[in-house]
């Protein structure tokens, strides 16, 4: 119960805190201490760091990653061109060899909006609903959402700009980005309009890549833009209300990718927990998204 | 509070202001109605259309003419909705079945709807009678919209199943009589008249007429025919991009009508 809470805190912007003495049981002490003093566990991790310091190449698991993000999205485009309704629609909602799929803040919008459900949605919402919470974490954002990649990009150009002193990141306050999922909520209830997907990029992208691109893309452009000069990763971190959503699905899930903090036994295992909510598995070396 | 934190709190602020009022900008077009789309069979009244389309675009890929295109940014909270540029592909029910209003996961096309004559997505209009064809006692011959075109519609005659360009299907016609000839609503009127309702099934009828040509007289005492919408007009828009004049004598209107309600 208390990593729902941590993870809830974590989603809705209250920050991350690390653990303190007294939160690590004397078992997981222990295991610190053997391995603090294992010498060749310590060596190896260092290889291991020059190793990756010195390849070009995003690592493994991201670049997996990356391909199923990038093959989800291909097959929307070949399932059109090819016409084999193997994945018909785009992000926002979708056939998948005939099974409806709705994304789930789409549809909350769309439902806050018309304030009417037909069935087809409801049976979309819901099945999106058990597949992401069976997946766990923010796995959409990480393995989905084509803005990620994008943002992905942009980040570790921001990053070699920050290295070289050329830009500064600007951080937000994190709870921002839970104002504007109840902001976009109530906007989509009050105007009865769906507000949020027309600035939202991943629906813009899935749309772009689908049916063909359009002056939507220039809002995408402007966004990374931002995110490259003024602020890491800010979409995603302070404003998608997409991520929250199925954050919040995926914090309930079952599925994790570190158990507890008593099984944490280094300082980069807890750094990895902060942000494989939204990778899902863990890895050691990308950057933190949301 | 730290000049730090105060900062950030500032700067917060700001990108919260700054992206509500972005996303908010996307009022102007809808509001002041910078286009009013020709909106896919069964779209609900526009604002109740808006509301409900999830954006996805299953109707455009299930559409046999491709006659369904989506919104763009400059549209607002319009974007990635789907409408009918009827001038450059109609919708000519030549999927047989309303496939778009089947593919509509939220209901935006009311899935109440069964046959073509059902929807309602407008209205034609005469707008240019002075440069019609008929009006002006002229046939026609040859490809309707020239060689260029790439508009589609399904001539029975040629393919029962598949739509064809028109540009394949030129007439030869004493009078210029295209918009009637071409009008589904009419081509499934004159089918049942004669017994053959496709399938044999009999609520595929159309129950009123869409349009004809009818007599009129001119100043001069000369007997011509002009082009008459009537109370079955659906708004298809086959007519206005058949109509072999450039620019269109008929155009949709899809301010009124559109009286599917949920």
């Amino acid at each position: 119960m208390s990593q729902l809470s941590q993870s809830l805190g974590h989603l809705l912007g209250r920050g991350t805190q690390k653990p303190g003495p007294e939160d690590i049981s004397s078992e997981a002490k222990e295991v610190h201490t053997a391995q603090r003093n294992d010498k060749t566990r310590i060596e190896n991790i260092h290889i291991e760091l020059a190793h990756k310091a010195q390849s070009k190449l995003p690592e493994k698991l991201r670049r997996k990653r990356w391909a199923v993000l990038i093959f989800v999205n291909l097959l929307f485009l070949v399932s059109y061109i090819l016409d084999i309704q193997m994945l018909e629609g785009a992000l926002t909602a979708s056939r998948f060899v005939g099974f409806h799929m709705a994304d789930l803040n789409s549809a909350l919008q769309v439902m806050l909006a018309f304030k009417h459900v037909v069935i087809n949605l409801l049976i979309g919402t819901v099945t999106i609903f058990i597949m992401w919470w069976l997946l766990g974490g923010r796995t959409f954002c990480s393995w989905v959402c084509p803005y990620h990649l994008l943002a992905e990009w942009a980040e570790i150009l921001h990053l070699k700009l920050v290295e070289k002193k050329i830009v500064k990141d600007h951080p937000f306050d994190r709870r921002v980005r839970t104002w504007f999922w109840v902001i976009f909520a109530v906007l989509a209830l009050v105007t009865g309009y769906t507000v949020f997907e027309t600035i939202s990029p991943t629906g813009i992208l899935s749309r772009a890549l689908i049916y063909g691109p359009g002056l939507a893309l220039i809002w995408v452009a402007l966004l990374l833009l931002f995110e490259i000069f003024y602020s890491r990763r800010a979409w995603c971190r302070y404003a998608c209300p997409i991520g929250l959503t199925y954050g919040l699905v995926g914090a309930t899930s079952r599925s994790r990718c570190n158990t507890a903090w008593k099984a944490v036994t280094t300082r980069g295992n807890a750094a990895r927990s902060v942000w494989c909510r939204m990778y899902w598995i863990p890895s050691s070396s990308g950057a933190p998204g949301g | 509070m730290s000049p730090r934190s105060r900062r950030i709190f500032l700067r917060t602020i700001m990108l919260g202001a700054g992206l509500v009022g972005a996303s908010l900008l996307g009022f102007i077009p809808v509001i002041q109605q910078w286009v009013t789309r020709l909106r896919p069979p069964g779209a609900l009244l526009e604002q109740k259309f808006l509301a409900s389309c999830i954006k996805c675009g299953q109707c455009v890929q299930v559409c046999p003419v491709e006659a369904i295109k989506l919104a763009d940014l400059d549209e607002g909270f319009g974007v990635g909705s789907p409408y009918i540029d009827a001038r450059a592909q109609a919708c000519d029910f030549s999927c047989d079945g309303l496939q778009c209003v089947l593919a509509c996961p939220t209901g935006a096309l009311t899935h109440e709807i069964n046959y073509s004559h059902e929807t309602d997505m407008g209205i034609a209009k005469v707008v240019r009678p002075e440069s019609c064809l008929a009006v002006l006692g002229q046939g026609f011959k040859g490809q309707a919209r020239g060689a260029e075109f790439t508009g589609k519609l399904r001539y029975d005659k040629v393919d029962r199943w598949n739509p064809i360009p028109v540009r394949d299907h030129p007439y030869d016609l004493e009078l210029c009589d295209l918009c009637v000839r071409q009008c589904p609503i009419e081509i499934r009127f004159a089918q049942c008249e004669a017994g053959k309702p496709p399938s044999g099934d009999k609520n595929q009828c159309p129950p009123q007429h869409a349009i004809r040509l009818e007599a009129i007289e001119n100043s001069n005492g000369v007997k011509r025919m002009r082009p008459v919408i009537l109370e079955g007009c659906v708004g298809c828009g086959v007519c206005e991009m058949i109509c072999p004049v450039e620019p269109t004598v008929i155009v949709m209107d899809s301010s009124e009508s559109r009286g599917m309600s949920v």
